[in-house]
């Protein structure tokens, strides 16, 4: 739907290719940000003497919810599946894994992003904010306090992601209109169709963001 | 014999009520483990192979290079040489590894010859599927062709919806450890005490050899009762592995090809009327496919089931695609849009209101009255005298239209049991081999045990998702609700009543003549002469009381718990873009039958995201299938399209909650709610455009075909 098209996380939307994201850097190898396959071949040894990291485990340190944190992933990897897999951080959900269904949201020096579309070894020296930073059931933040009073979430897979949206959404725009809401989280897909509850829960987190 | 039966509706301090779900606080701070999200100790990772196509056969395989890799645990070939695999996407080999990186990597070293077969896996044109066609028999009831001959008017049309799938969030899967004589499976399912069973027999062990839990799942619909390959292939993958647990679950492209569809319907349809409008003669040739097992006939007409003539032809088609699953109403979303729509279009013949027209005929269906009020309540609602305008009369380049579908469904509790014990601290424990499937369960079952023993809810815990607690059906057909909810009051009665023997001689009453109301044991109706419940369950010492309940399902109606009979109407507004073919919801309204509703918000929930998913399938699901390669075209979220946040308009719910439903007991609504909404949507926008667009999802290029062709018609 045109919404949808029209969100601010588009750019980061990954276009279907005939070779996989992760067989294509698995098989190519990443130096520095640039694809080796693409320059001639002495040009990428050249790279590769500078600073290829993998295609093995590489240790790196990313800086999440304001603590160091070291890990080994290979360069494939995507913050993502090192989130979940490596950190056992996983509110962040793997569901469409390439940039279109938002479960995966969080965010990256302030800025949502999938956490699907973004290498793990790319995030390193950024500051990374996923749901596990907001409260937990005892001392909620507001916008999950809201999501639950509106009955905003029914299998809950989609929630966590739709959180992160909704509150990176409100410390950018804390007093949106509904048409504001609707446009702001419509980088998120939920299935079980929790859109009614959604609209007013954010509305409301915005007030009472406001008033705290 | 206990007195099991609800306490009535004006009495009942906490079933009823509107409380927020019990586990919306792990959800919404992204704190619930579902079974995708575990980590066990030494886990690996398991990956299937699947067939690139539609039709073929295994030459050969060789999994030696896979084999050689560093890290790969395990590996198991599926198709040996020689079988056939009918679908893309069906599972070829399997492989585990210490990381997923590597089981992908060991995937792409399997190499596979295959001898390529012919597939048919498009089925919109009957005529071009061949030998896959299989007809049903002809039924036919009265004289349908004398009745067209008489008929004053008879309108005919084609309609279709094609295969969509389930699109579950959390895809298909498992964690599954195999150890010594024990498999703990930890699955994503509809089906918590089966599902182990249904393992266990594939692997030729006891059913109480395998464990299951799950705390949460992320979205079934219908397609999670069975264990499947992600089950048999993962626990011998961890076997073959030492016993170490192993995580498979399905990737998105696989989770849309393989693990479930909801089938296409598709039917050409005569209908008659007399120039008053009363339906005469119904003739449908319809055909459907689920995948390689073809497709069942929707139960057409729908609702209006007492047409006096019909003549009903039926044709399965088998296509090489993924095979179909249950989905949310099985075949009735289908059979509401096929003959709903069918009804508009006779209803634009006659220059009725569709509204009049279903008015009229209510007497054809089983629930006359019931579906007659709910037609004059969402009209209200919608607003529907005042803004229908006939077909045609809208003339701008943005058209507005109105349209109206129905459902029906049972809703009858499964069977279930459930242990309800009381500690002599007084807090309560309800174990229930059932699932929260994101309807509410578990708060349901809270408020069930707390209001039977007059407490709050902080006093009760539930624990489901485990197949070591009594067992309970699986989540389907909308029975969980009473079936969970009958079992939980049974079990609760039941440790009540041993509570009030224990405490009866010490109050000086008869144990029969006691009530448990607000946090007391009491004399019924004499709060001077009690206990508070701390006090009365004390008196337990040491012990505590366990008593087991169970929803027996020919006894259910008669106790007055749990009966079946969903009737519903559901009405959209829409508004079209003639020029650009887009389709918007502005509005729709659900006026939904129930009977006893144990929390009306996590229902209404329901009935909400219903209507959601029908504007999905009303305007932009379809699996779409390519001719030649045989591979869906669309295995992603970019291209097989939901509903985002801004496309659903205004929604309205209207539950009837009514003292007199409430004494037909509790009846599942998670269905009923999911069907109408296709029709009416389809239906407005026929009633928009003045023309009927065959085919759903309403997208911009269909709308605009249709448009074409009514000018060139014209």
């Amino acid at each position: 739907m045109v919404s949808a098209l029209s969100s601010q996380k588009d750019k980061e939307k990954q276009t279907k290719a005939a070779v996989s994201r992760r067989g294509f850097l698995g098989s190519a190898g990443v130096g520095g940000g640039i694809l080796a396959t693409s320059l001639g071949a002495q040009e990428a040894a050249a790279q590769a003497a500078a600073n290829v990291m993998g295609p093995t485990e590489v240790a790196i340190t990313l800086n999440i919810n304001g603590a160091a944190t070291k890990l080994q992933v290979e360069p494939r990897v995507t913050l993502l599946d090192a989130l979940r897999n490596k950190l056992d951080m996983t509110g962040a959900k793997r569901v469409c894994d390439r940039g279109t269904c938002g479960a995966c949201t969080v965010m990256v020096n302030g800025k949502t992003v999938y956490g699907c579309s973004v290498l793990a070894i790319d995030a390193v020296g950024k500051q990374i904010t996923t749901i596990e930073s907001l409260g937990g059931p005892g001392k909620l933040h507001p916008v999950s306090a809201a999501f639950i009073k509106h009955d905003a979430q029914q299998c809950g897979y989609c929630t966590p992601g739709f959180v992160m949206a909704a509150k990176a959404f409100l410390d950018r725009n804390p007093n949106p209109t509904r048409e504001q809401v609707q446009k702001g989280l419509s980088g998120n897909i939920c299935r079980c169709g929790t859109y009614v509850g959604m609209r007013e829960a954010v509305l409301e987190a915005a007030r009472s963001m406001k008033n705290a | 014999m206990p007195e099991y039966s609800w306490p009535p509706m004006n009495k009942r301090a906490v079933m009823g009520k509107p409380f927020d779900r019990l586990d919306g606080p792990v959800k919404a701070s992204g704190r619930a483990k579902y079974s995708s999200d575990l980590n066990k100790p030494g886990q690996l990772f398991g990956m299937f192979l699947h067939s690139p196509h539609a039709h073929a056969k295994v030459k050969s395989i060789d999994i030696s290079a896979a084999k050689a890799m560093e890290g790969v645990t395990a590996i198991r070939v599926i198709a040996e040489p020689g079988a056939e695999l009918q679908w893309a996407g069906q599972e070829v080999a399997v492989v585990s590894a210490v990381r997923e990186e590597i089981a992908n990597d060991a995937i792409r070293a399997i190499k596979v010859e295959y001898e390529v077969l012919p597939h048919v896996v498009r089925e919109e044109l009957l005529a071009k599927v061949g030998s896959r066609a299989k007809a049903a028999g002809e039924q036919v009831t009265g004289d349908p062709d004398k009745a067209f001959k008489d008929a004053d008017a008879v309108s005919e049309g084609e309609y279709g919806c094609p295969v969509i799938t389930h699109c579950c969030l959390e895809p298909h899967g498992n964690v599954v450890q195999w150890q010594g004589d024990t498999i703990n499976l930890w699955p994503s399912t509809q089906a918590v005490s089966t599902i182990g069973g249904d393992l266990a027999k594939q692997m030729q062990l006891p059913a109480t050899n395998v464990k299951v839990q799950m705390d949460h799942v992320g979205g079934g619909f219908g397609s999670k009762f069975p264990s499947d390959k992600w089950g048999s292939e993962g626990a011998h993958l961890s076997k073959a592995s030492g016993g170490r647990p192993v995580k498979i679950y399905l990737d998105r492209a696989n989770e849309l090809t393989i693990a479930g569809t909801r089938p296409s319907a598709y039917a050409k349809i005569k209908m008659g009327a007399s120039k008053d409008g009363t339906i005469t003669a119904w003739q449908s040739e319809s055909w459907a496919s689920g995948g390689l097992g073809g497709g069942g006939m929707p139960p057409i007409p729908y609702v209006f089931t007492k047409i006096a003539n019909f003549r009903l032809n039926h044709t399965a088609v088998s296509l090489n695609a993924g095979p179909a699953r249950a989905w949310r109403a099985p075949n009735h979303p289908q059979a509401s849009f096929l003959t709903c729509s069918a009804l508009e279009d006779l209803s634009a013949k006659l220059k009725m209101d569709p509204w009049d027209l279903f008015h009229k005929n209510m007497d054809m269906s089983p629930r006359p009255e019931v579906y007659r009020k709910q037609l004059v309540k969402a009209a209200e609602l919608m607003d529907w005298k005042k803004k229908w305008h006939p077909r045609g009369s809208e003339t701008g380049n943005i058209r507005r239209g109105l349209g109206l579908g129905m459902a029906t469904w049972g809703g009858a509790g499964h069977a279930s049991k459930c242990k309800v014990t009381i500690n002599p601290d007084g807090s309560i424990e309800v174990e229930i081999g059932s699932q929260d499937i994101g309807t509410g369960t578990r708060t349901c079952i809270t408020q069930v045990a707390a209001e039977t023993f007059g407490l709050p809810m902080s006093a009760v815990k539930v624990k489901l998702g485990d197949n070591a607690f009594p067992a309970s059906g699986p989540s389907g057909g909308s029975t969980t609700i009473g079936g969970v909810s009958s079992s939980t009051r049974k079990a609760a009665v039941n440790a009540l009543e041993k509570l009030f023997e224990r405490v009866a001689p010490g109050l000086n009453v008869a144990a029969d003549q006691l009530e448990a109301v607000d946090n007391k044991i009491q004399q019924k109706g004499n709060p001077a002469k009690g206990l508070t419940w701390k006090q009365a369950c004390q008196k337990l010492g040491v012990d505590k009381i366990s008593e087991l309940g169970e929803n027996d399902q020919r006894a259910a109606a008669k106790e007055g718990l749990n009966t079946s009979g969903a009737a519903g109407i559901q009405m959209a507004e829409v508004e079209v873009d003639i020029e650009t073919g887009i389709v918007r919801m502005r509005k729709m309204v659900a006026v939904q039958d129930c009977g006893l509703v144990v929390n009306p918000k996590t229902a209404s929930s329901q009935v909400y995201g219903a209507c959601i998913m029908s504007i999905c399938s009303a305007l932009m699901e379809e699996r779409v299938m390519d001719r030649m390669t045989g591979k869906v075209l669309n295995p992603d979220m970019e291209f097989y399209k939901l509903a985002g946040i801004g496309d659903i308009g205004e929604i309205v719910v209207h539950m009837d909650i009514t003292p007199e439903n409430d004494k037909r007991g509790i009846i599942g609504l998670g269905e009923p709610c999911a069907i109408g909404g296709l029709a009416a949507i389809a239906n407005a926008t026929a009633n928009a455009l003045g023309v009927r667009v065959p085919m759903v999802p309403l997208t911009p290029d269909r709308v605009l075909a249709a448009l074409s062709m009514n000018r060139r018609n014209a």
